[in-house]
């Protein structure tokens, strides 16, 4: 039940296989998929910092250097499996094959989520930490308790650990025993706090011990041992074998979001460090070094990447225009006397203003 | 059939289980133990284990777990054991329970009932009396209710099971006792409607779930005063029945708000605002509002210094007649 020792990897940051091997390396064409959709999340996430410096964007937390936690983590996923993200997972999103512009309505601002839940399985993205723990053990034990062959992966982050619903998911996932994956995103820091401020334990890891749940310790910028390990747990889980906390340990290499400024509360070389550990660049090489990519694939991938940020560019440049009355809309089944008596009021403020521009003389 | 509330309430429970299959009944002993109220009794000999069950024994688990079993498809009624232990679960309630459908576009629903004790009245001991219906009615999303008889205790439960909404279920649980006919066979007016339960022509009273009986014995008192006193329970605190109270209060030109909770930002106050604004040209006197005293619940020892009883009614509504003195 206990972690190991040392965080496993299947690929280390050389380009190298390791020493380890409970976990059968993921096949060439897996490795190949994770490579792929690494580049092109890099790509979107540097695409999305652009549109947030342009205004197009109210806020956006980087996935950068996270990528293999996420891309690991999704494709792990079955397909009846559902996935419960955090508003940093914006790259897992896209992963999972939600539209981008979709990805992007929480940030952007036009409304709180942007996709539909039943059509992609994933829940929307969830900004108060932990919270979607709870929720991820509801949904799987809900499935459990219909006989469906479904398993549950819910991303969190070290800081969310520290939440009480962090724990209460993991008890209650236990107890239950529920059919769901916590996978742990350490990425070294809550904003401005490191992790040891957070944690005393051992590793968070270790925290799953104390609940009668395995947790298992992973590099986290090696996909391949994210996607091995989460597989494992999930296909573990839909056979009933109940819950397990993966802890990822990463690093973010970006601030907190664009509002951040992480020169108050870390140092350069700290960061410089963990980019020579980069996700892509170790799978690259890998890859590479086994003939399982040549230059013009990886062009390929490339090229992929910019007409995904092409895409995303151009149709984040048109106003994503909600009417007004659609405030209205969504809080009942049917909306109340008084929510159609606000709206009437709302629709009077807005043709009154509408008359005003009128009579503004050219 | 007369019932208690408690036994209405249970038998809302069981009918709700056996018509629909997705409806699932947790929380803290309600199982083999049937609640500390024993609103649940028989329901985990009855259902099983799988549809009526005990959780570990935290809130925010309980009802953060039945936002994931809503968004499968379930409808979780949970019970939170006593109004001032949900308080742990209000992150879940404020921030997911009540915005998923609105966050999601339409696209989420949450049909689940939150049970929830409340009020004074039983001798209870700190954090077992809270009024707390404030803090839900204030929060967009939900649908907050509260039964005053057990006829409403049986359909109200019934109409929050089946509702597409998420309901947050005030159960008055002094009350829990009060015994009254309820037929099962007889649909009960919808949840989210005031009725008038005594007919008057000076004041309206408007009160809601423990404070109905109280207000009800003041309009007894008052008549011997020669006061007509109407009484509305209001039974849907969010979203609130206008139609039904303003139409009285425009009759009366009088109105006094009772309920339990400290009268300071209290739903009372909402009340007060709402029933001014719509009737100020009608109304005689000003609104006023009858509650507890803005401190922490008192001791069983204090407690009946505190509830407004039937004098502290009939004061207000004394104090109502200053036009004709």
């Amino acid at each position: 039940m206990l972690p190991s020792p040392q965080p496993l990897g299947l690929i280390d940051p050389d380009g190298k296989r390791t020493a380890y091997r409970g976990h059968p390396l993921p096949p060439p064409e897996v490795l190949r998929e994770l490579h792929r959709r690494m580049v092109i999340g890099r790509r979107f996430d540097r695409q999305a910092g652009a549109l947030t410096r342009q205004g197009r964007l109210a806020v956006y937390p980087s996935s950068h250097g996270q990528e293999a936690c996420q891309i690991g983590g999704v494709l792990a996923l079955g397909p009846g499996d559902w996935l419960f993200p955090t508003y940093r997972d914006s790259v897992a999103l896209l992963t999972r094959g939600i539209d981008p512009v979709e990805v992007l309505t929480l940030l952007r601002g036009s409304w709180h989520s942007g996709y539909d839940p039943y059509r992609y399985k994933t829940g929307p993205q969830c900004t108060p930490l932990a919270t979607n723990a709870l929720h991820a053990v509801g949904l799987a034990d809900a499935a459990r308790r219909r006989g469906d062959d479904v398993a549950v992966l819910v991303l969190m982050g070290d800081g969310a650990t520290s939440e009480g619903d962090a724990h209460e998911a993991f008890n209650f996932a236990a107890v239950y025993g529920a059919p769901v994956v916590f996978l742990i995103q350490n990425n070294g820091w809550a904003i401005s706090v490191p992790l040891e401020k957070q944690s005393k334990a051992p590793t968070l890891a270790h925290k799953a011990v104390g609940y009668g749940i395995p947790g298992r310790l992973v590099d986290g910028n090696d996909a391949a041992i994210v996607y091995a390990v989460v597989h494992d747990a999930l296909e573990k889980a839909r056979g009933g074998g109940g819950p397990t906390v993966v802890e990822a340990v990463t690093y973010r290499i970006e601030a907190h979001t664009n509002a951040d400024d992480p020169t108050r509360y870390r140092d350069d070389e700290e960061v410089a460090a963990w980019r020579r550990r980069d996700p892509i660049d170790r799978m690259e090489a890998y890859l590479r070094g086994n003939g399982l990519i040549d230059d013009a694939a990886l062009d390929g991938v490339r090229a992929e990447a910019e007409e995904v940020a092409a895409g995303v560019r151009e149709r984040m440049r048109a106003d994503d225009h909600v009417a007004p009355a659609e405030l209205f809309a969504h809080v009942y089944a049917e909306q109340t006397p008084q929510l159609r008596e606000q709206a009437a009021l709302l629709a009077a403020e807005l043709a009154a203003d509408a008359d005003v521009d009128q009579e503004v003389p050219a | 059939m007369i019932a208690t509330m408690a036994a209405a309430l249970n038998a809302a429970l069981r009918d709700c289980l056996r018509e629909d299959p997705s409806v699932i009944v947790f929380g803290e002993d309600v199982g083999p133990l049937g609640g500390v109220f024993r609103v649940t009794d028989g329901l985990a000999r009855e259902f099983g284990e799988e549809r009526c069950f005990d959780t570990p024994l935290a809130e925010s688990g309980i009802v953060g777990t039945a936002v994931g079993m809503a968004m499968y498809g379930l409808r979780p009624v949970v019970e939170m054991q006593f109004d001032a232990f949900a308080y742990p679960a209000f992150e879940q309630i404020a921030s997911h329970v009540a915005k998923m459908r609105n966050r999601t576009r339409g696209r989420v629903a949450l049909p689940m009932v939150i049970r929830i004790p409340y009020g004074g009245g039983i001798g209870g001991v700190e954090h077992h009396c809270d009024s707390s219906e404030a803090y839900y009615t204030h929060t967009a999303g939900l649908r907050v209710v509260t039964p005053g008889t057990p006829a409403d205790a049986y359909w109200m439960l019934r109409q929050a099971v089946a509702s597409p909404d998420p309901v947050v279920f005030l159960e008055p649980k002094r009350r829990y006792w009060a015994r009254g006919e309820v037929d099962p066979a007889v649909p009960g007016t919808p949840m989210d409607r005031a009725v008038v339960r005594r007919e008057g022509t000076d004041v309206t009273l408007l009160a809601y779930g423990p404070m109905v009986q109280t207000a009800l014995e003041a309009a007894e008192a008052a008549a011997e005063e020669g006061w007509s006193a109407e009484v509305i329970d209001l039974r849907s605190l969010s979203p609130f029945d206008d139609e039904t109270v303003t139409a009285s209060v425009r009759r009366t030109g009088r109105a006094v708000v009772v309920h339990e909770a400290q009268s300071f930002c209290g739903y009372g106050a909402e009340v007060a605002a709402r029933v001014t604004e719509r009737c100020f040209h009608h109304l005689h006197a000003p609104v006023l509002r009858v509650g507890g005293f803005d401190i922490p619940y008192p001791p069983p020892a204090l407690e009946e210094h505190h509830l407004p009883g039937v004098d502290r009614i009939l004061d207000a509504v004394a104090r109502l007649q200053w036009e004709h003195a």
